[in-house]
């Protein structure tokens, strides 16, 4: 298991740029390739755009970070040809047993929605996303995509132009330096980009510290989610325990704000910890153990000029609802196809500032997320713990008092209400899922799904009417769509059009519409006409 | 209900007053307010509206 953490994955190499005598200039340059600088590498790399990713490592994340990986991802990993690797390998869980106390106080069970072709979420450890995603890269290379992924290559500097940005780089081999006509910085919670251009960095801090250890069992043990509020083994605080692949457990245990780090972490201490959360009768090894703390925070704008930070760099939040890097992977989508049309002078640049606009939002909507979740299971006063005690006396009896119980919200993607690309709703009865903003849920299309069907630019989709020919489009069209279409995308109205954008959220929708009124819509979703 | 009701709506308001004093009877401080928050929890689920249920907080607090 260990090993997976020391194997050079894209061990340095020296560049032709390194050799150059004047700084060369790439078009776009991607600082971090951890998850989200991945993600930009393969949507850019897959549009033909020519990338360059530099990440000081050569190694997958250390340690255990992210497991839980929402339905959303695995959307975006199907454009970028990796989901059905990701949920072959990932575990899926429906049953969750919720404990206060030394009692069980409920369970439930997800009953997920059908008509997708995604689960609402897998859990996998983040070492294994990251590998598939390098080993996906390396496909796209051998197909000819232009990405260029060079580990061993520090940013020691970082200065912004108008019309470019100049990088200093470290390697083994010495320094050299790049221009870029655009920065993309993933380069995570401390984003030395981020430093290097004196941005902020403002919110919350949690007091508080969590141990996670990742243990395998020797016999058999369900495939459930257990959380605990307060239980014998960690008074006062809470526990969590839930599986991923490869017969690993995680288990995330709160230990509070004054505690002495080293001797929590010692292996007698946590493997004592968990034969009281396990029972005496289980046995397992440790594999891992870390201790981390969290923050809620973001950067003011996401975008600086030509510097555009996504993922950790731009906001991190508690990894309550798992949405770090479910986030970080909305923010590239988001951005990677507004790049493309602007590099492809397609779209004006100003069409990047709706980027800041929609994942600025988004960031928002989950810090406020995760920052209740932290709230219920960390009470931060004598009233909050009362009120949050009863909810949970009151969930063993009582089902109402269930939705109140929040111990993590799964990770939805953000509807961009208000978004300066979306067209006014002009589909009366509409569903509200479907409505401007959102992103496009999917449903059983024909023999396979709907969103398999969205293309890489803009669909525009006749639901009882046939989609029209507007250029920059795509048309879909269906002509008598079934109940589950029509409870997605129609509700009361009898036929609709949909403009969808790349990245799969509606940009307009109408019950009928002219050619001429599609292509001002068209326009205002690239950018172009306010 | 989509309005808070801020005019007399206790059938037995003497009776009810008594099984309120009553339920808190015996108890300490610590479970006088736990009773109070599940009493709480249980009657803002059978308001169920949020707009009610704010203006019945503004209420509670302007006293
Ligand atoms: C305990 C824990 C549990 C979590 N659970 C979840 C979860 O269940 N679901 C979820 O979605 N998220 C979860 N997260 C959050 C998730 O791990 C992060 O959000 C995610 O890793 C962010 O990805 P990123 O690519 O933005 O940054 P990172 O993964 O931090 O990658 C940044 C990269 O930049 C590189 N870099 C840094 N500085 C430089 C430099 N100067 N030059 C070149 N390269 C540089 C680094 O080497 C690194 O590879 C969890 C986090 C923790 C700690």
């Amino acid at each position: 298991m260990t090993q997976i953490f020391e194997k050079p994955l894209y061990p340095y190499a020296r560049s032709a740029d390194q050799d150059a005598a004047t700084p060369v200039r790439h078009p776009v340059v991607i600082v971090g390739a951890g998850p989200v600088g991945l993600a930009a590498a393969l949507d850019l790399g897959q549009r033909g755009v020519p990338v360059v990713v530099l990440d000081e490592n050569d190694k997958v994340s250390h340690g255990s970070r992210a497991i839980c990986f929402a339905k959303r991802t695995l959307e975006i990993a199907d454009r970028l040809g990796m989901g059905e690797t990701l949920v072959e390998k990932g575990v899926q869980w429906n049953l969750g047993k919720v404990f206060f106390g030394d009692r069980k106080v409920y369970e439930f069970n997800l009953l997920p929605e059908t008509g997708h072709r995604r689960p609402a979420f897998i859990n996998l450890q983040q070492y294994h996303l990251e590998q598939d995603m390098v080993a996906r890269l390396r496909e796209l290379q051998a197909e000819g995509a232009p990405i260029d992924l060079r580990g061993g290559n520090r940013v020691t500097g970082v200065k912004a132009h108008d019309d470019h940005v100049a990088l200093s780089i470290d390697t083994p081999e010495g320094p050299y330096a790049l221009q870029a006509d655009w920065l993309i910085a993933c380069d995570g919670a401390g984003s030395p980009v981020r430093e290097h251009l004196g941005l902020g960095f403002t919110g919350r801090v949690f007091e508080d510290n969590f141990l996670i250890a990742d243990v395998t069992m020797q016999a058999e043990f369900p495939t459930e989610r257990w959380f605990w509020f307060d239980p014998p083994f960690n008074p006062g605080q809470s526990a969590l325990l839930h599986k991923q692949p490869d017969g690993v457990w995680r288990i995330d245990l709160q230990l509070g704000w004054d505690i002495d780090r080293e001797r929590e972490k010692e292996p007698v201490r946590v493997k004592a910890r968990v034969r009281q959360m396990l029972g005496p009768e289980v046995t397992f090894d440790l594999e891992w153990v870390s201790i981390y703390t969290f923050q809620c925070r973001r950067m003011e704008r996401f975008r600086h000029g030509r510097v555009v930070f996504a993922g950790d760099a731009a906001h991190q939040v508690s990894p309550f609802g798992a949405r770090g890097a479910n986030s970080g992977l909305q923010d590239t989508d988001n951005l990677c196809w507004k790049l493309a049309a602007v590099i492809a002078g397609d779209a004006p640049e100003a069409l990047l500032d709706s980027y800041d606009a929609e994942r600025v939002q988004a960031a928002d909507e989950n810090i406020l997320n995760s920052t209740r979740s932290t709230d219920f299971i960390t009470p931060k006063s004598a009233m909050s713990r009362i009120f949050r005690d009863a909810v949970l006396d009151l969930s063993e009896r009582h089902e109402f008092a269930r939705p109140l119980v929040n111990s993590g919200r799964l990770s939805l993607p953000a509807t961009h209400d208000g978004s300066p690309l979306n067209t006014p709703d002009a589909l009366p009865g509409g569903p509200a899922r479907s409505r401007p903003g959102a992103p496009c849920p999917d449903a059983t299309f024909e023999t396979g799904f709907l969103l398999d069907r969205l293309g890489r630019g803009f669909t525009l989709m006749g639901l009882g009417v046939q989609a029209p020919q507007v250029p920059g489009t795509t048309p879909l069209s269906v002509a008598d769509p079934d109940d589950e279409l029509r409870a997605r995308y129609l509700g009361d109205a009898p036929s609709a059009l949909y403009l969808i954008r790349p990245d799969q959220h509606v940009a307009a929708r109408w019950a009928n519409a002219t050619p001429a009124t599609i292509a001002t819509a068209l326009s205002r979703a690239t950018g172009a006409t306010p | 209900m989509t309005r808070l009701v801020l005019s007399p709506n206790i059938d037995a308001p003497d009776n009810l007053y008594a099984d309120l004093l009553a339920a808190h009877e015996g108890l300490s401080e610590t479970e006088s307010a736990a009773l109070n928050a599940r009493l709480i929890l249980i009657l803002a689920n059978q308001i169920g509206s949020r707009e009610v249920f704010r203006a019945a907080l503004d209420a509670a607090r302007r006293r």
